[in-house]
């Protein structure tokens, strides 16, 4: 097994533009739902999280023209840009590949008014990642990771089997997804959009908000191209499917409770030896529930866990890496973060979700996703001192 | 009423993508969900929408709709009770 | 370095026909809609599973696909749900049924977003409903390529079936165009362990296959 380390990471959300400042505010518990009342995006208001639009292209305008990319991409370049500034990875090297992960990419350019802003390949998964991979002056052909909304946890655990295969030692994992029309009205149609700021694990969860934004996750086999205190090593993954319903979760938490214990097992650890969970936490009814029975057929019910959907919102394709960003800088500072929007535990299976920003000496930790069409996906990053 | 009924049963056929079935095969007052016809919680959503779109009825809350979709007939005179 | 992975038979589905081992079982008649021809292939196969006509159209066409390619194998007998995993990929992800959705969405005056056109708006859901209809619980995972990647897929399914969790794969490309003016499907049933008859597992084979008509 090579050993695979964080090179670099960052985050685009409503909560800032870099990892650390995302973390700052995660910190003093600041969240960045907001409700949305211009009818622009739904009929009638709702809360979400988004990225602030002018900043992004106050920000995009120092490192490119504006014009010339959608606004997934610019999230997408600024975000990559920051997290290759954290080291010597060769972006242009045949060694490197881009692993991308999103549900909708360039949906928004379905919209009447953005219909012919750009050529038709943008609003094709590979088109898009194509234009930033050649932004880069990278020639590899991305890897296009679509799989609801566990594609960014997915996409970590393809680049460490890749490397660890030896087919690239480098690989720049980003994923992200923004609130689009398209997704808002979908989602308001399952009727799973919650009318306030959601509340994960509660008892009187009653939805999800909707959120945009993206992360880069840079990894390496090479420890000579970055810092080396707080080694992070991604040490293990897998997914698995449900097989029960195409919107709905197995109602036993059995495929996820599979993947855990796969993920578990590849990275050679034991429920004992994982210091916190990051889950996936929607905050709808049935998500939730089959959660806390994964976990605790996982016997991690000890184990603190939270979900940050409270402060991102659900960034769909972006949230598998947003959230393992997070993961990883609580790892370095030892930091458990509370599960905003939470107060009475509402699930059936007792777990320990944290209620209270606190200090924990934390090495191993678990982050895991699940999505519509029955998939699950875990992986486990592991601190090195 | 026999007629909403039978409208009914057409806009749930083409709705729901049920294949093969008849109006004539789908009895007023059996069961939609479980065993009955066999829809599951996507079909609700979306008799929710036929709800809205074709009647004008708004229900927020799919725990509250599977109880008005009993059957045909339930979901009928819910309509004739409400509709505007 | 081939680590004893086989192709053990495979399903292409296009607008001639359906073949499976190259040797066609099916073809439609030329006034066919992509909708009968899913239809009637999958009737004269003699398939009986209401869900399949609630599909989307990329739904369909993978399903069936994977049906008629699981069909005789014996599959559960050989493996349990965990050790069959699915590798599947195209170029359009979902642009048919967003373009579908998107329609319900367009005229703000006329606004009814349909549930049921939009859990079909991710490409993943076909790779669920072949799992709840086999039951199958092992790895998976949906990407997007500009054209089928024999590198990519041989990658992934290499790297599941070497370990000892994943022992089987249904793996290729199943992709369909807005309007469906275009689609085709290719799907491979790999395996460890040989037999008579079957194909080793390499890029240049999976190219080759994909590339016959």
């Amino acid at each position: 097994m090579t050993d695979i380390f964080v090179a670099g990471d960052n985050i685009i959300s409503s909560l800032g533009f870099t990892a650390e400042e995302n973390f700052s505010n995660l910190k003093n518990n600041i969240t960045g739902i907001k409700i949305k009342d211009d009818g622009l995006l739904y009929p009638t208001a709702f809360p979400v999280s988004q990225v602030d639009s002018t900043r992004l292209e106050i920000e995009f305008e120092k490192i490119g023209n504006t014009n010339n990319y959608t606004r997934l991409e610019k999230m997408f370049i600024l975000s990559i840009t920051d997290a290759l500034k954290q080291n010597k990875v060769d972006i242009t090297s045949p060694r490197t590949v881009f692993i991308f992960s999103t549900t909708k990419g360039n949906i928004d350019l379905l919209e009447p008014t953005k219909k012919n802003l750009f050529e038709e390949d943008r609003l094709k998964l590979w088109g898009m990642s194509k234009e930033i991979a050649k932004y880069f002056n990278n020639s590899n052909e991305p890897i296009v990771v679509s799989n609801a909304c566990i594609s960014g946890v997915l996409a970590i655990v393809i680049a460490q089997r890749l490397i660890n295969d030896g087919v690239y030692d480098n690989a720049i994992v980003a994923g992200g997804d923004i609130v689009s029309e398209f997704v808002v009205a979908g989602f308001q149609s399952f009727k799973s959009l919650s009318a306030e700021p959601c509340k994960p694990f509660d008892i009187n969860r009653d939805g999800l908000s909707l959120g945009e934004g993206c992360a880069t996750i840079i990894l390496t086999n090479n420890q000579n191209l970055f810092n080396s205190t707080n080694r992070i090593k991604v040490m293990g993954g897998a997914s698995s499917n449900d097989a029960n319903h195409i919107s709905g979760p197995s109602r036993t938490g059995d495929g996820l409770y599979f993947a855990i214990k796969n993920a578990m097992d590849d990275s050679g650890l034991t429920a004992n030896d994982i210091h916190y969970i990051s889950a996936h936490g929607t905050a709808t009814s049935f998500n939730d529930e089959m959660e806390s029975k994964a976990i605790s057929w996982a016997k991690l019910n000890n184990v603190p866990v939270n979900s940050l959907k409270g402060y991102f919102g659900h960034t769909l394709g972006g949230a598998g890496a947003i959230e393992s960003v997070i993961g990883i800088h609580s790892l370095r500072q030892n930091l458990l973060i509370n599960t905003k929007g939470y107060s009475e535990l509402g699930v059936p299976e007792k777990i320990n979700v944290i209620n209270e920003t606190r200090h924990a000496e934390l090495k191993n930790f678990l982050k895991i996703a699940s999505g519509f069409g029955g998939c699950n996906a875990a992986v486990i990053f592991s601190k090195n001192e | 009423m026999d007629e909403l009924i039978l409208t009914l049963k057409k806009q749930l056929i083409e709705a729901l993508n049920l294949e093969d079935i008849q109006p004539e095969d789908i009895d007023t007052d059996t069961a939609l969900f479980n065993d009955g016809l066999g829809l599951d919680s996507i079909d609700a959503l979306e008799i929710i929408l036929i709800l809205e779109k074709n009647y004008g009825l708004r229900i927020d809350d799919p725990k509250e709709g599977m109880k008005v979709f009993y059957s045909i007939r339930t979901l009928a005179e819910y309509i004739e009770q409400n509709r505007k | 370095m081939n680590n004893n992975i086989y192709i053990s038979k495979y399903c292409k589905i296009n607008r001639f026909g359906v073949s499976v081992n190259n040797e066609t079982i099916y073809q439609p008649t030329n006034e066919f809609t992509f909708a009968e021809y899913m239809k009637d292939a999958f009737k004269q196969q003699g398939f009986n599973y209401l869900k399949y006509f609630k599909m989307d159209n990329i739904s369909k066409l993978g399903f069936l696909t994977t049906e008629i390619l699981l069909k005789s194998t014996n599959l559960k007998e050989k493996y349990t749900n965990e050790e069959i995993g699915v590798i599947i990929s195209n170029s359009n992800s979902t642009l048919d049924t967003d373009n579908d959705f998107n329609q319900t969405i367009i005229d703000r005056e006329n606004y009814f977003p349909s549930p049921s056109v939009f859990v079909y708006t991710l490409p993943n859901i076909m790779i669920g409903e072949i799992c709840i209809k086999n039951k199958i619980q092992g790895e998976s995972t949906f990407f997007i390529s500009e054209k089928f990647n024999a590198d990519l897929t041989c990658s992934m399914v290499s790297n599941l079936l070497k370990s000892e969790k994943t022992k089987a794969c249904i793996a290729g490309w199943v992709d369909l165009s807005v309007g469906v003016k275009e689609f085709d499907s290719f799907l491979m049933l790999i395996e460890k362990g040989k037999s008579e008859n079957l194909i080793e597992f390499n890029k240049e084979n999976l190219n080759k296959l994909h590339q016959i008509k």
